[in-house]
């Protein structure tokens, strides 16, 4: 284990602190700049879901060393209310904030493992993966 | 961080120099709007080239834009988006639908020329 970053989300401006500690992790690590982004899209959205359903929580960022490959793990953790239904939250277009849906779907859509464990007095964690093509 | 808005003839310009956060994203929303009132402009450029993700908020909110400034018998166009962010918005399933793009500012002011020609 290597770099390990830990970013308190209870703000959109930490959203953005996020997501650049992001890129800059994953640029760090070999990454090529147009998965950095996706790197930071992705941590953009789970950061803007813990802001709007549990108002704080936090994001981890873990540099990942495999014997043949290097990648970049991102933690969501809050302790909101929880997701009720967690099929219906990685579903496209579904949304219980107003908003459009598509954060999870579309996240889980560019890493390359995705975990959500979620209860109502737990909170929730999302754990995703991107290793270095 | 505020986005300085532009008057170039009947156009509008916005240029986004930073990352924005959710809040300056609805800032910069409500300010285009007033200022397209009170200009009376004719089209508004939206560049994108400094920021560093589209994400679903800030798409959805651009999107928003450019709907409230067509009520207004107005063309919004956004400029700018870089390779690996329009790379990320296709990968996320993020659209603009409806919304006027063009590669840079300049072909952004001449979709708007043309367009304006073509009421008259």
């Amino acid at each position: 284990m290597g770099n390990e970053i830990h970013v308190s989300i209870n703000s959109d401006q930490d959203i953005v602190a996020a997501r650049q500690k992001g890129r800059t992790l994953a640029a760090a690590l070999g990454f090529s700049s147009g998965d950095a982004t996706l790197i930071a899209a992705a941590i953009s959205e789970l950061a803007r879901n813990i802001v709007t359903y549990a108002k704080s929580g936090e994001i981890q960022l873990i540099e990942l060393n495999g014997s043949t490959r290097q990648g970049i793990q991102v933690v969501a953790r809050d302790e909101g209310p929880g997701i009720a239904d967690i099929q219906q939250a990685l579903r496209d277009g579904f949304s219980t904030s107003g908003s459009l849906g598509l954060g999870l779907p579309g996240v889980k859509r560019i890493v390359d493992e995705f975990e959500i464990v979620s209860g109502e007095a737990s909170g929730t964690t999302v754990t995703a993966k991107k290793w270095k093509s | 961080m505020e986005v300085p808005l532009l008057k170039q003839g009947d156009f509008l310009i916005a240029t986004i120099q930073a990352a924005l956060t959710d809040a300056d994203l609805l800032h910069l929303r409500t300010a285009l709007v007033q200022q397209v009132v009170r200009l009376r402009s004719r089209g508004v450029i939206v560049d994108v080239t400094s920021l560093d993700v589209m994400d679903s908020f800030a798409s959805r909110t651009l999107r928003e834009v450019a709907q409230m400034i067509r009520l207004r018998g107005a063309e919004t166009v956004i400029v700018g988006i870089q390779p690996d962010v329009a790379f990320a918005m296709v990968q996320l399933g993020l659209k603009l639908e409806d919304v006027s793009t063009a590669l840079d500012l300049e072909e952004g002011l001449a979709h708007l020329s043309r367009k304006s020609t073509n009421r008259v």
